[in-house]
């Protein structure tokens, strides 16, 4: 049904195409999470919304960062900032595979014509003790999705499993469009009256990051914030569960989660900043998995987490 | 007879998985269709991508009926009991039989049962082996408990003989047996029915799925080579891949690409890990040349325009790729251009191990026991440790953290910018080995020298913390590395005493260890001129501890004596490697335990020549007829020391001899001693051997002729001192008490 009349032209046309194929899908399309995450997966729409019986199904655009990755915007395919597509339907539909490559095809690439694998790869971030079975999608050798059934999160099982689809968008986009450096990517229309390229937009913050998280950032101030930020979500979930000022229940399991992605987030650029030894890698990692476990625990006593009143008991 | 089909359908089983799991299907519902008393002529079991296959031709129909008999209680034993038994053989009380036996009337329980169906069995052998299937690793999907590799779609299963095809009734978790199944995901969408193992097989091919997976790899690689051969290439053969890619792909169509001009300068291994690991190419090379010039990748599905722009893709993939590639290289190029002095400096900052500090200390270490062995193996002790300086630079390299498994390949590649000579680029590749078993030992002196300072370096360093491997764990590979040790020394025929290198490698450990800094270093100097001066040493390590007299921090004091007890013991960790190493060689535990009570048993080469010699003596008519003479003088002996409660030993004087036969025992213990002694220095056991064996007439002649216990005790005791000559002769060329029998 694709053919090159109906290829996507631009970056931002294969995005608005992914949000309307899975709008159509079902999925509530939302917002990006407003705070510094490294992953898609991160945005609590995912990360918290994967656990309890609760149905659900979101699909979004998530900015994510990652200090480490930054090239002064000059490699091809790596930027310390970058896009993310993420789709996560709770419980996982049997039919999700075929939905997954609806989307491909949606967004301009012609099935009959590429070679479309399913690659074993599974799934784990240390950091929210999460893990999943799945595959990396290959597009005729390259990698353009990650497909994972969730099995647990934040130590707890997943019961029901939720399907998640993560794409790489400026790698997919790059492919459908044959653009072979980012920066060289058309953003809007190329017969726009201004037409911007993803350099125009990108190029410029690629480099003061780079330089910022490389070289200047204040690790005697990430350091700190750190240690704050990990106090503040301990110091949330300490609270008793009902508000003393409105008599109500109200476990604030989000806040909390902001500054464990406040920690994550501090974590990486005092990683980019050398800083941190293979030995204490580990036990920054184990903090923040530490929090993403408390604030799963405090998300399963909500309502949205799968919490009723008749568990008061 | 019916045959019997079971396909499992599922989304995409990861590929190193597959073979593994058509074989445990197969077993699980074999063994449960046999426990039930369904016997089968064969079975089969095949998969792809997204199906376990099994097929069993020949079932029974029905299980045979049983009949079994089974005695009870007493008859007037309490209810209690005749009741269990009623429950265990389920029948009721008016259906047992009362038998007289010897013991009186009896119980008897006649059970018959009736065979049951071939579908009723298989649906539930069928389901336990679903349920308890035994993948590496399974999950659940969507709102179910089922567990399975990857989601579970449809079961077929099928019975079929020449009157047609049913279904075997079957539901787990709302997933309903049936008889159809899927073709090709993208080529034959849609489901279709089947009758049988043939319609089966036939119909997914037309739907475009190789059913074999040997036949999906047999395909592949005739297309390739044929591919290859037609532009006077060749493909580089790995078996691995060939396996996986088969596992990747139901419909296997061969693709050929080129690799663009600039990346071909590359090392081919580079160039082959690259497309290996990241793509799941194989490496096309020109025999002429020897560079890797094109790529081979196998698409799973045929199109309209040929594969070009699968092609097209899979080459701007790959472009990518060894652009990444070809900036490592060129990068790490520079480094090594510049002294590669940034990567010794990056491998200070690494640790090795927590407790047993960075990567830098490490190579300082290895580096300081190479130039302390080169001697031994005719190896300058300069280049030895340069080598060992040089042997892990490469970790650091841009090009092996991206490809680990190419660590000392690109420290050989990297060696000559950098200004090493050609000793030196084969010793980073070669000091990792022997790694397995079966691999190659180096013979270069400069490589063995690196090789063995390694991994001596690696077992004390883990001795002196105190993390030895036990049972099965060995997390840090160290009874590979004493195998490495003891290959390396057996297979270049090396004289080392390692007791000494276990002590003086012991030691910087422990100094590392230590937390006073400024002691530290003295001794370091010291232990360093020590070395320079005297080689490698045992008892001298208390020398030097005893410079520091009063100084010594309580570490190092403690080590003072613990130090020698370590290295006992990481002895014999190594002699014990060495048993099992001997033992594959077919010499007896014994014959070893005799070596091993001897003197210098830290030097493996002689070790092992002296038990060649001795198996070889053993062999022989006279040793074994030596042993038993030396065993009863021994006897003898050992009795009457106790009884006297002295130590018989010097003295024996032939003026006191008596009988011919003692008087010749004597001649022939003088001859012996002058053979052996000679014989022994030169460490020429077989000829010691000899002449131990050449007394094996005399003794047996002495026993014959001569009583030791008489009456006059001069010459008692005369005798008895004889005999301990024998024992101290025979004593300084093998314990031989140790050999049994």
């Amino acid at each position: 049904m694709a053919n090159s009349d109906t290829r996507p032209k631009s970056f931002q046309e294969i995005i608005l195409r992914l949000q309307n194929y899975w709008a159509e899908q079902g999925c509530a399309v939302l917002q990006p999470y407003d705070m510094e995450v490294g992953a898609g997966t991160f945005h609590p729409a995912t990360t918290l919304r994967s656990l309890g019986s609760q149905p659900w199904a979101a699909a979004y655009v998530q900015p994510s960062r990652r200090p480490t990755d930054g090239r002064y915007g000059e490699n091809p395919n790596r930027l310390q900032h970058y896009y993310q597509y993420q789709v996560l339907i709770k419980p996982s539909p049997p039919n999700l595979q075929e939905l997954y490559l609806g989307s491909l095809e949606a967004i301009g690439i012609d099935m009959d014509l590429h070679d479309i694998r399913f690659v074993e790869d599974d799934w784990e971030s240390p950091t929210l003790g999460a893990w999943g079975l799945g595959w990396e999608v290959w597009c005729d050798g390259m990698e353009v999705s990650q497909f994972t059934y969730f099995q647990q999160v934040g130590g707890y099982d997943c019961h029901p499993v939720s399907g998640e689809l993560t794409y790489g968008l400026e790698r997919l986009a790059m492919y459908i469009l044959g653009v072979d450096h980012v920066m060289d990517m058309p953003f809007n229309d190329p017969g726009a009256p201004i037409p911007l390229s993803y350099g125009d937009v990108f190029k410029q913050t690629e480099e003061e990051y780079a330089r910022w998280n490389f070289d200047v950032a204040n690790t005697d101030v990430l350091l700190k914030q750190f240690e704050e930020a990990e106090a503040e979500c301990k110091a949330i979930l300490d609270q008793a569960h009902v508000d003393p000022k409105t008599g109500k229940r109200i476990v604030m399991a989000h806040p909390a989660y902001d500054q464990c992605i406040k920690a994550s987030h501090l974590f990486n650029l005092l990683d980019a900043r050398g800083v941190i030894s293979v030995t204490e890698r580990q036990a920054y990692i184990g903090r923040v998995r530490a929090l993403a476990k408390l604030c799963a625990d405090a998300f399963v006593q909500t309502r949205a987490g799968g919490w009723t009143d008749g568990d008061a008991a | 007879m019916p045959d019997l089909l079971i396909e499992l359908f599922s989304e995409e089983i990861p590929a190193r998985m597959q073979k593994r799991a058509a074989d445990d299907l197969k077993k699980l519902v074999t063994d449960g269709l046999v426990e039930a008393g369904l016997t089968y002529a064969g079975a089969a079991a095949l998969s792809t991508p997204r199906r376990l296959t099994l097929a069993i031709e020949g079932l029974l129909a029905t299980s045979p009926d049983t009949h079994e008999e089974r005695k009870g209680p007493k008859v007037g034993a309490p209810d209690k009991a005749i009741e269990g038994f009623l429950r265990g053989a389920g029948l009721t009380r008016d259906q047992l039989e009362e038998r007289d036996t010897p013991k009186g009337p009896v119980y008897f329980a006649l059970i018959e049962k009736k065979g049951r169906p071939a579908a009723e069995i298989i649906a539930e052998v069928l389901e336990a082996a679903i349920r308890s299937f035994p993948w590496p690793k399974a999950m659940r999907w969507g709102a179910g408990s089922l567990r399975w590799v990857r989601p579970l779609h449809s079961i077929l299963c099928i019975l079929s003989d020449e009157t047609g095809a049913s279904v075997v009734p079957l539901d787990i978790d709302g997933i309903k047996a049936g008889d159809t199944t899927e073709g090709h995901r993208f080529m034959a969408p849609g489901r279709f029915a089947v009758t049988g193992f043939a319609d089966y097989e036939t119909k997914l091919k037309a739907a475009r799925v190789i059913l074999s997976p040997e036949e999906r790899a047999d395909h592949i690689w005739a297309e390739a080579q044929n591919a290859a051969f037609a532009q006077g290439l060749e493909i580089v053969e790995d078996k691995g891949l060939l396996a996986e890619v088969a596992g990747l792909v139901e419909w296997p169509v061969v693709l050929m690409g080129d690799i663009a001009e600039e990346f071909i300068p590359l090392p081919p291994e580079v160039l082959q890990t690259s497309m290996r690991e990241h793509q799941k190419f194989f490496s096309v090379k020109n025999p002429k040349s020897g560079l890797i010039e094109k790529f081979v990748t196998v698409a799973n599905r045929e199109t309209a325009d040929h594969g070009a722009t699968i092609l097209a893709g899979n080459q701007k993939v790959l472009s990518a790729r060894l652009a990444d590639a070809k900036f490592f290289w060129e990068n790490d190029l520079r480094v090594a251009e510049a002294g590669a002095g940034a990567w010794l400096d990056s491998l200070a900052n690494v640790t090795f191990h927590n407790k047993l500090g960075t990567q830098g200390e490490r190579i300082e270490r290895i580096a300081q026991l190479a130039r302390a062995i080169a001697p031994s193996l005719d190896a300058d002790p300069e280049l030895a440790e340069q080598a060992a300086r040089w042997a892990k630079a490469d970790l650091s390299s841009e090009m092996v953290y991206e490809f680990p498994e190419l660590q000392g390949l690109m420290g050989k590649y990297y060696a000559a910018p950098a200004g090493h000579p050609v000793e030196v680029a084969n010793a980073a590749v070669e000091h990792y080995s022997p790694l397995g078993p079966s691999d190659d030992v180096p013979s270069a002196p400069v490589s063995v020298a690196v090789a063995l300072a390694d991994k001596l370096d690696t077992l004390t360093g883990f001795w002196a913390i105190d993390e030895k491997p036990t049972g099965s764990k060995d997390p840090f590979a160290l009874r590979r590395a004493a195998l490495g040790v003891i290959r390396l020394v057996l297979d270049n025929d090396l004289r080392l005493a390692l007791d000494q290198l276990f002590d003086a490698q012991l030691l910087r450990h422990e100094i590392a260890l230590d937390d006073d800094g400024a002691v530290r270093n003295a001794l370091l100097r010291d232990l360093d001129n020590e070395i320079a001066d005297h080689g490698v040493f045992g008892a001298a390590i208390r020398t030097v501890l005893d410079h520091f007299d009063g100084d010594l921090s309580k570490h190092l004091e403690k080590v003072k004596d613990s130090l020698p007890d370590t290295s006992r013991d990481l002895l014999g960790f190594f002699h014990d490697r060495l048993k099992v190493y001997l033992r594959d060689k077919g010499v007896r535990h014994d014959v070893i335990d005799a070596c091993l009570a001897m003197p210098g048993n830290d030097d493996l080469s002689l070790l092992v020549k002296r038990a060649e010699a001795l198996t070889a003596f053993l062999s022989t008519d006279d040793g074994e007829n030596l042993l038993q003479g030396v065993k009863r003088s021994s006897n003898i002996l050992a009795q009457a020391e106790e009884k006297d409660g002295v130590e018989y030993s010097y003295g024996a004087d032939v003026k006191f001899a008596e009988a011919d036969e003692e008087k010749a025992l004597f001649a022939a213990l003088d001859t012996a001693e002058a053979a052996i002694k000679p014989a022994m220095e030169a460490e020429d056991f077989a000829a010691a051997m000899q002449a131990m064996a050449n007394l094996r007439a005399p003794i047996d002649a002495f026993f014959e002729a001569v009583q030791i216990n008489t009456d006059n005790q001069v010459v008692r005791r005369n005798r008895l001192n004889l005999l301990s000559r024998i024992r101290m002769i025979c004593a300084g060329v093998a314990d031989l008490s140790r050999i049994e029998g």
